[in-house]
């Protein structure tokens, strides 16, 4: 390619991408730091014409985010779900793509279909399946096996285990793909060596594996930091979730149910920043042994 | 480079995603854009949106439009509830709210609050007469203004299995007192079976059983309010349903969940207080059993007493920001006065009207109650004992704060009365955040 005398080209190739991002990424985001900032104050009843108006606190909000002990709670909570969901979710994707991948797996196509099929459900109406079957009146599993799904500790794995339902098959096809990738003269040249199957898997493809398997980390982490679905959908069939279960939940709720938009923003700015400090952590940490550079 | 590439277009894909998520969320329906200039109305007819989620609204609505060339009103449905409050109060905020808005006596003083309903006390001088005293207050708060028309009202009833009243020879209990017994009763009878439920997902229900019990949880005293939300009477409705579910003679699981729905069909819970409403709860998530439920006035806390609370229940309200309040508010004094209009309400909305003079009119009772010829009556008369008090701005917080801490009481085994400390201490505590004067 030429790189000199592009002219306006690249940039006339960019706008698009670039209003896009800014009418939908930058201005939002520039609009709820603006709104994370302010706050109303009410004066006498609150009535009427006036008695409202809008100040600004400066960074009153986030301390008051950063101070709530409810947050910190929900934190934690989706920490312990998220550490199961990504340990089983990964673990099972990682088994599933290296058993579909070996030579001697038989009805691979139906299988491969029937673990990605679940991802194709829609978060809400996966968890109400569950929500469902978890039911105690409505269960079938219930009239076979006496155990409280929606209890106070069980909660958690229940609905644990609706994101790993529909999360294993999106990431088994990220793996599986990158698998059939690899050059097969290379298992031909371990099989020379003596190599088992297990063997190849575990010194061939793993260490190949290992940038799409730190991709699909990434994006579960991220993905379970922002837990919503599960655990709003679940909430009317049981007493064990509350209305704060998830950060998410509790920005939903200080915005919409409380009508406090200026704390959720700055709850949802907090929410944002671990975030990005977790994924950025996580990828600076295994950056190293996954992709052998600095 | 190559990745690099990709990463962009990549970028260009989920912004797209974005784009069109975005575009599919806010409410800018093709109705919402309509309600414009006030100027113009010279030109053609006003044109006015309605929010609301009374079923069948649009034919009745055809009605007016029929009749008022010069003021055209579009019903966008919503799906009602606390939802629907949320998205009122966004959209006034966001400046594009519709021009009408069916607003819940309970969310009526957060619209208030938050400037978003207009003042209609010149509109509605005339017709004030139309509604009792006690659902007025509910649209003016006990002040001069007025901040929308009575629709519907929701008296609380008992709604009972009689059919299995009768099978486990249980009568129909006329104290609190008396529930208690016929629910330890029902206990012994079948351990499959409870006598009711105590819901820790419905705020309203509790709010109308703490009404009867006399509740005052907001009041206004001049320029401050007055909140006593853990006031006595409604301390004693908690601490009599926890001692209920803590000794396993009622259930808790909550309502309008999947399993009530199966436990209602099933027989498996023989009543259920609710309010005047109910028949078409009944009718869709209970219709195995049609026919078979009957309705009695709520128990009462001292024998020979007929009072009752409200749950649910709603206003006309017309939006600050219409340009044309004038239009808006005569479309919603002829909806809920005009006796063409109400009976229209009735029959296509089912709702139990709040103008005094339509709820005495009512005749052949709900189709699910056909075994009950003079359900309406006994609504009427419900209806006059039935008592409520002035919501606060920020029912939101209260509500939430019922949904968390009897969520936690039940899990836990802990006292309700704490759960109900706890709605009014984060009641209190919001609406000194938000600034407003409270009396203590």
């Amino acid at each position: 390619m030429k790189r000199s005398g592009r002219g306006p080209w690249p940039y006339l190739f960019l706008t698009p991408a670039m209003v896009l991002f800014t009418l939908f990424l930058a201005v939002p985001i520039g609009y709820t730091v603006y709104l994370a900032t302010r706050r109303t104050k009410v004066s006498g009843l609150g009535l009427g014409k006036g008695a409202r108006r809008e100040v600004f606190v400066g960074f009153d909000n986030f301390a008051a985010a950063l101070a709530d002990t409810e947050l910190w709670r929900g934190w934690l909570r989706v920490l312990g779900y998220g550490a199961l969901v990504l340990v089983v979710m990964l673990g099972l994707a990682l088994l599933f793509a290296l058993l579909l991948d070996s030579a001697r797996v038989r009805l691979a196509r139906f299988s491969r279909i029937a673990i990605f099929l679940p991802y194709a459900v829609p978060g809400v109406a996966a968890t109400l399946l569950w929500g469902f079957l978890y039911l105690p009146s409505l269960s079938p599993i219930r009239d076979v096996l006496d155990v409280d799904f929606l209890g106070a500790t069980t909660v958690t794995y229940s609905m644990a285990n609706v994101a790993v339902w529909g999360g294993v098959g999106f990431n088994m096809l990220v793996l599986y793909t990158t698998l059939r990738a690899i050059p097969r003269d290379l298992y031909e040249a371990a099989r020379l060596d003596g190599a088992s199957e297990l063997q190849i898997a575990l010194r061939v493809k793993i260490p190949i594996l290992a940038p799409a398997i730190v991709l699909t980390t990434v994006f579960s982490i991220i993905a379970t930091i922002q837990v919503f679905t599960e655990p709003t959908t679940l909430r009317p069939l049981t007493n064990t979730i509350s209305s704060t279960w998830s950060p998410l939940m509790k920005v939903y709720r200080d915005a919409f149910v409380t009508g406090d938009l200026y704390s959720a923003a700055a709850t949802s700015i907090v929410i944002a920043a671990i975030s990005l400090v977790l994924s950025f952590g996580f990828l600076r940490v295994v950056r190293h042994h996954a992709f052998r550079e600095g | 480079m190559r990745a690099n590439r990709l990463g962009a277009a990549l970028a260009v894909a989920l912004t797209a995603t974005l784009a069109s998520c975005g575009s599919g969320e806010p409410a800018q329906s093709p109705e919402a854009a309509t309600g414009r200039p006030a100027s113009s109305a010279a030109q053609g007819p006003v044109k006015l949106t309605y929010w609301t989620w009374a079923p069948n609204m649009d034919k009745i609505v055809k009605v007016w439009n029929e009749a008022h060339p010069d003021i055209q009103v579009t019903v966008s449905k919503q799906a009602g509830g606390d939802d629907a409050a949320a998205k009122f109060l966004t959209a006034a905020k966001a400046g594009n709210p519709p021009d009408l808005v069916q607003a819940e006596y309970q969310h009526l003083p957060s619209f208030i609050a938050a400037d978003a309903v207009a003042d209609l006390k010149a509109e509605t001088a005339a017709i004030k007469g139309e509604f009792s005293e006690g659902l007025w207050r509910l649209v003016t708060l006990g002040t001069d203004a007025v901040y929308g028309v009575p629709q519907d009202s929701g008296p609380m009833m008992l709604f009972y299995r009689k059919d299995l009243f009768d099978k486990y020879g249980i009568a129909v209990p006329k104290t609190w007192q008396e529930y208690g017994d016929a629910a330890r009763a029902v206990r012994k009878k079948d351990p499959k079976v409870y006598l009711g439920t105590f819901s820790s997902k419905d705020p309203g229900a509790f709010t109308g059983l703490a009404q009867q019990a006399g509740a005052q949880w907001w009041s206004i005293s001049g320029d401050s309010w007055k909140v006593a939300i853990a006031d006595e009477p409604t301390r004693k409705v908690a601490d009599y349903w926890g001692a209920l579910v803590k000794e396993g003679a009622i259930d808790d699981m909550p309502y309008f969940t999947p399993e009530w729905n199966k436990a209602l069909n099933d027989g498996k819970l023989l009543t259920w207080p609710s309010a005047v409403w109910a028949p078409g709860v009944l009718s869709s998530n209970a219709p195995k059993a049609k026919g078979k439920w009957a309705v009695a006035p709520l128990p009462q806390w001292n024998a020979g007493e007929s009072y009752s609370g409200f749950w649910g229940g709603s206003s006309t309200a017309v939006s600050a920001k219409t340009p044309n309040k004038a239009a808006a508010a005569r479309f919603a004094t002829w909806l809920n006065t005009d006796p063409a209009a109400i009976d229209l309400l009735v029959k296509e909305a089912a709702i139990y009207p709040a103008a005094t003079k339509a709820q005495s009119a009512l005749g052949q009772a709900p189709d699910y109650f056909s075994n009950q010829p003079d359900f309406w009556q006994q609504a009427a008369a419900v209806s006059a004992g039935a008592r409520g008090f002035t919501f606060g701005p920020n029912v939101g917080v209260t509500y939430n704060a019922f949904k968390d801490g009897f969520d936690k009481a039940l899990q836990n085994g802990t006292p309700f009365a704490d759960a109900v400390q706890g709605m009014q201490d984060a009641t209190v505590a919001d609406m000194r955040k938000s600034g407003f004067t409270i009396a203590s």
